[in-house]
């Protein structure tokens, strides 16, 4: 199996302070990582380089294969990205949110709906304009634009936080189910209970760089 | 790049309907402020038709900028923003999307202005094509324009009233050669070719600079 992410000495900075500041990090493809540390460690950062929404600043990085100094739009569509804010149209129906960005990666709409129905979106919920959801059905919502996109590399920007127990598990479901698939997951959390469980690597982060790493639980059992 | 922009246009638009905030807040805006210079110009018919091609199109411009800024805050708020470029849409296809649906709500908003005048200012239009000819460019070179320098400062805290800073002195040549396309429709005289000229020349330049560079800005 190909690596899906390599990194060396990746540094990236914000203004000229550098929030990455030479990162070493290597992932196959259909394996999940888990990253810890405190605030301001750069775990979100780490999320955005891969996604190419923060430039690289130094060093050198691979995601799927594209070059991260320079990449390219194709690349982005094989990103899916969840933040703390799922990054949802306020106006628009939870199937509507998706429908537009299955539009925009060109993938047929038939996903929708069995994808909300994964997450628990249902009902009423679906023709609802996300502005008068909860934050966790929002949430459930972002994750339900990720199942229907299925892309090869998933970023989750503490996945597991201000959500309720069944909707902790339900991540946990669909990170497995996703990675059995093929896909490549790095998570950043807070909370290891959840997260470290179903991850192969579980890294951690301080100051910019990664200072330590070890094996996660996802095979363990 | 089509159909990225068919696809931002429909967005852009199907949000529009269903917060209507084009339909109560631009659109009186614009009426309101074409009322308001009405009065501070006073009743006087003759001057009220003379000054009318300079006001429709202040109160084209100045509502414009409402509608631009309305545009761009359906674009949500960085997270949003983010997870739409990680869909890899073509920021030409982009650019050319927010600019046809911001189109499409001009051309609403000029339908009502004119009514405005022709009711308001004892105005009497003489020469149809060229007041619609120049009134469908208008909006395109507007609209381009906008969108342009809304993505400029789009995100930024001061982006409100940055925007009508930046903006309104670029669109000052289609101010002057749509009001002079206004007047001529309406019973100036001149030569209006060479009106609507600049009126298209500075609309296309518009269009193309946003095709060229929405990219690059929207990157940074």
């Amino acid at each position: 199996m190909g690596a899906a992410i390599s990194l060396s000495s990746a540094v990236a900075l914000v203004g000229r302070f550098p929030v990455l500041a030479g990162v070493d990090f290597a992932m196959p493809e259909g394996s999940v990582t888990t990253v810890l540390g405190a605030n301001g460690a750069g775990k979100t950062s780490l999320l955005r380089l891969l996604g190419g929404l923060q430039r690289l600043d130094g060093g050198s990085g691979t995601v799927l294969g594209f070059d991260l100094s320079h990449p390219e739009r194709s690349f982005r569509r094989r990103v899916g990205f969840l933040g703390h804010d799922p990054g949802l149209y306020e106006d628009l129906t939870a199937q509507e949110n998706i429908n537009f960005a299955l539009k925009a990666v060109r993938l047929p709409l038939s996903a929708t709906s069995s994808s909300l129905e994964r997450c628990g979106i249902s009902g009423r919920l679906l023709s609802t304009p996300v502005k008068h959801l909860s934050q966790g059905q929002r949430r459930r919502v972002g994750l339900a634009k990720l199942v229907a996109r299925r892309p090869p590399l998933w970023l989750l920007d503490e996945p597991h936080a201000s959500l309720d127990e069944a909707t902790r598990v339900l991540v946990g479901e669909l990170v497995e189910e996703a990675a059995s698939g093929g896909a490549s997951i790095v998570a950043t959390s807070h909370e290891p209970e959840y997260s470290v469980p179903m991850a192969d690597l579980v890294v951690t982060m301080g100051g910019g760089v990664i200072v330590a790493s070890k094996q996660g639980g996802r095979h363990a059992s | 790049m089509l159909r990225d922009a068919l696809l931002v246009a429909g967005r852009d638009l199907r949000i529009e309907l269903r917060s209507k905030v084009a339909t109560w807040q631009v659109l009186p805006f614009a009426l309101l402020s074409l009322i308001l210079f009405a009065f501070a110009i006073g009743p006087n018919p003759s001057l009220l038709k003379q000054t009318s091609p300079g006001l429709f199109w202040l109160s084209l411009l100045f509502a414009s900028v409402l509608g631009t800024q309305r545009s761009l805050s359906i674009e949500g708020d960085e997270a949003t923003r983010e997870a739409t470029r990680l869909l890899g849409l073509d920021p030409a296809g982009t650019f050319l999307g927010k600019t046809l649906a911001l189109l499409v709500e001009l051309v609403a908003l000029e339908v009502v202005l004119l009514g405005g005048v022709l009711l308001f200012f004892h105005t009497h239009v003489s020469n149809w094509p060229l007041l619609l000819a120049s009134l469908a460019l208008a909006p395109m070179g507007l609209g381009s324009a906008s969108v342009i320098y809304g993505s400029v400062t789009m995100g930024l805290r001061s982006s409100a009233t940055l925007l009508p800073l930046l903006v309104l002195p670029v669109l000052a040549p289609l101010l002057i050669a749509g009001a002079r396309c206004f007047a001529l429709a309406t019973g100036s005289q001149g030569n209006w070719a060479q009106w609507l000229g600049v009126l298209a020349v500075f609309a296309w330049i518009y269009v193309l600079l946003g095709i060229v560079l929405y990219g690059a800005l929207e990157e940074s």
